[in-house]
């Protein structure tokens, strides 16, 4: 049985709101496919080694969490990310994970709060909260994906002139609300401020993150076998639906 | 007479009657909106009419059993309370309450404010009417669509915890870290409350956690005891930062199949021994919240264990529904831990079914719902129905803890007339809810005559 193994990177300090959707959805989509996805929880004081790991995921967390997380990152874990992604292991981010995986993060005094420098991007507190839904359209699996899901972040995030975004915004406002561009994709890696559950009703980028990870275990491209989505493409439609039909919805934040 | 509180109070009134008179709604909130335009101090002017004071309950979790358990006991102790039972906790919900206890002239007939309060204006509500008792149930994660992060909420509180008088007493659950924190700070009397049985709990947190890190040291916290949530017994094991001891001790706590719950508390040297009439861990907690609150407003024992045991649940906290030859219960869940302790205290029904919206009120951010344990639906027979405006988020859900559920149904009514086939015919159906869905789900209830509307309850 063809075997995967999983770093879910600190997932009790960065597991804000349902965060865990996107590793229920990968384990799930391996099973039906049958592979066995091995999940290794990294967190305060763990180590990773970048040789095992084919797939990384990174959630985002409360500003206070995040500290401890970033701090724990000096101590050699982020070098073995950035071993991983350069080696190809396929790598999902939300939020607080990608904007610790960017250059840097400057916070509302002015201070800069280095970053592993995985992405080619920097963020910048934000004067207001970015809070809704979310569509986006994707080139990363060749056809244009759609993609939907929900932001709540006030880091405004901007990309290097050479770096690739995940997608283009159509309802929302993705990286920062100015530049129409949403999240990023570097290598087998992705970035994006879609939180919590993004997978389950965005199963092409989940099979996309699977089939790169088996391409770097097993060193050949591989298909994977189609499996029955028509509850995911309902719940993907169900959403573009009801955005489209009241319009992105904003909620105020006292 | 302060003749803009007489026009505040007319004016309240006449608001109130008319919402009943035309069907508007129980007017729970206009005659506070209305009252507050012609008298902005109307709220804090009433609230110090209360002869025995005010007590604001919070919390993310059980603001509303613990405020109608407290006022049950009151109730008990002769005490009069003015209460905005019907949950409507913003500070228009709590002036309705109060104008509607008041006459013309602002004499009310009530000694005791009980009042819960939303967690975000808590601090508003304790600068308006001065409490002589603050309750702080838990703090979990919800509606981050609306607060953005947890600590927004946390940060909120310290500014209400700083600014309480000399004279009234804090409340805290010290089983949550941030509480237990929060509560150093307290500048007048505290009072604690926690459970103190290893038996009670697990070995390790729930996924569900949100407070892991020492709120002295950010290093992570050991617990030794974990009951949901982050609820549990801990202790820092870099800076010796521990829970204290709680001053009101859960020491037992067990449910019966009839859905009570004997429970036994120690405070101050005194057993307090009541019969519960609600199922779960979540409600033990509340009763204690309830108990140590009316110790602190200094309410004998008796009429504690009375007005515990007299309690009678509000609309959708596990509301038992009789129709035909069976039941249906209705349970509103509103954040993961929430659904998690409701999804603990449901038996083995013969229908499940489920109801999401994404309202404002219900929060706009579906994603919790993947922090709730569906997975422990996994083995039971009994199918399972999505209904709501994001049905198919929940069935996707489902499908993916591996729950055989039907094709969803977005009409909440459709959904209902076939679980209500199902109880004619003498079945047990579970019926979950979020806020607005629970609205909707009685008010076709109370269409059917199956149950009154939810201000009467």
């Amino acid at each position: 049985m063809m075997r995967l193994r999983l770093v879910h990177l600190y997932p009790d300090l960065m597991n804000l709101y349902g965060d865990r959707g996107n590793i229920i959805t990968l384990e799930r989509r391996c099973a039906w496919r049958g592979i066995e996805l091995a999940i290794q929880e990294l967190t305060l004081g763990g180590r990773l080694d970048p040789s095992q790991a084919d797939l990384i995921f990174f959630g985002g967390g409360q500003d206070s969490e995040q500290a401890a997380v970033s701090r724990d990152l000096a101590h050699g874990v982020g070098e073995e990310i950035e071993a991983a992604v350069e080696d190809g292991a396929a790598l999902l981010s939300v939020c607080g994970g990608y904007q610790l995986l960017g250059q840097c993060f400057r916070t509302r005094d002015g201070e800069e709060i280095p970053g592993l420098g995985v992405f080619d991007a920097y963020t910048v507190a934000g004067p207001k909260r970015m809070v809704g839904d979310v569509i986006v359209e994707s080139p990363i699996c060749g056809e244009p994906l759609r993609l939907v899901g929900f932001e709540n972040h006030s880091g405004q995030t901007f990309l290097g002139p050479g770096a690739q975004p995940l997608g283009r915004v159509l309802v929302g406002n993705g990286n920062n609300g100015a530049d129409g561009t949403e999240g990023i994709r570097y290598r087998n890696a992705v970035g994006t401020y879609l939180h919590g559950p993004l997978l389950p009703k965005n199963p092409g980028l989940a099979d996309w993150l699977i089939a790169a990870a088996l391409r770097r275990k097993t060193g050949a491209a591989t298909t994977l076998q189609p499996l029955d989505d028509r509850l995911e493409q309902q719940a993907n439609s169900a959403v573009a639906t009801r955005i489209g039909k009241t319009g992105t919805r904003r909620s105020s934040i006292h | 007479m302060n003749p803009k509180l007489m026009a505040a109070l007319a004016s309240g009134r006449l608001a109130a009657t008319l919402t009943r008179t035309l069907h508007l709604g129980g007017g729970t909130v206009l005659p506070g909106h209305v009252a507050a335009r012609l008298d902005p101090d109307a709220l804090s002017e009433l609230s110090s009419r209360l002869a025995a004071g005010v007590a604001l309950i919070s919390g993310t979790n059980g603001k509303t059993t613990t405020a109608r358990m407290l006022a049950s006991i009151a109730r008990v102790a002769g005490l009069q309370p003015v209460h905005n039972r019907a949950g409507a906790n913003l500070p228009e919900g709590i002036l309705s309450a109060l104008v509607d206890a008041s006459d013309l002239v602002g004499n009310l007939h009530g000694r005791l404010g009980v009042f819960e309060v939303d967690e975000a204006h808590l601090p508003g509500a304790a600068r308006a009417t001065l409490p002589r008792a603050v309750v702080l149930t838990n703090l979990f994660r919800d509606q981050l669509d609306r607060y953005g992060e947890v600590d927004f909420v946390a940060r909120s509180w310290a500014a209400a915890v700083k600014d309480l008088g000399p004279d009234s007493t804090l409340i805290v659950n010290v089983d949550d870290p941030s509480l237990a924190h929060l509560a150093e700070s307290a500048p007048g009397h505290l009072l604690t409350f926690g459970v103190e049985n290893r038996s009670l709990g697990n070995d390790s947190l729930a996924h569900e956690a949100d407070r892991r890190l020492c709120p002295v040291c950010a290093q992570r916290l050991d617990y030794s005891s974990c009951y949901y949530g982050h609820l549990g017994t801990y202790e820092c094991g870099a800076c010796g930062w521990k829970r204290p001891t709680p001053d009101v001790a859960v020491l037992q706590a067990d449910g019966a199949d009839n859905g009570t719950t004997a429970v036994t508390m120690h405070s101050q040297g005194a057993q307090l021994v009541a019969t519960l009439p609600a199922p779960g861990l979540h409600n033990v907690y509340n009763a204690a919240a309830a108990a140590a609150a009316a110790l602190a407003l200094d309410l004998d024992p008796a009429s504690i264990v009375a007005g515990l045991e007299q309690m009678r649940g509000a609309f959708g906290r596990h509301e038992r529904i009789r129709v035909g030859g069976g039941t249906l219960t209705l349970d509103l869940v509103k954040n993961p831990v929430g659904f998690n302790q409701a999804l603990r205290t449901v038996l083995d029904p013969d229908l499940t079914v489920i109801a999401i919206n994404d309202r404002f009120a219900d929060g706009t951010d579906v994603s919790w719902l993947w922090d709730v344990d569906f997975e422990r639906l996994a083995g039971q027979e009994a199918p399972v129905l999505c209904t709501g405006l994001r049905a198919h988020d929940l069935a996707l859900r489902l499908k993916y803890a591996g729950v055989g559920a039907e094709q969803p149904e977005a009409s909440i009514s459709t959904a209902l007339g076939r679980a209500l086939e199902r109880t004619r015919q003498g079945g047990q159906v579970a019926l979950f809810c979020t806020y607005t869905a629970t609205l909707e789900a009685r008010s076709w209830l109370q269409g059917q005559g199956l149950v009154p509307p939810f201000w009467d309850e």
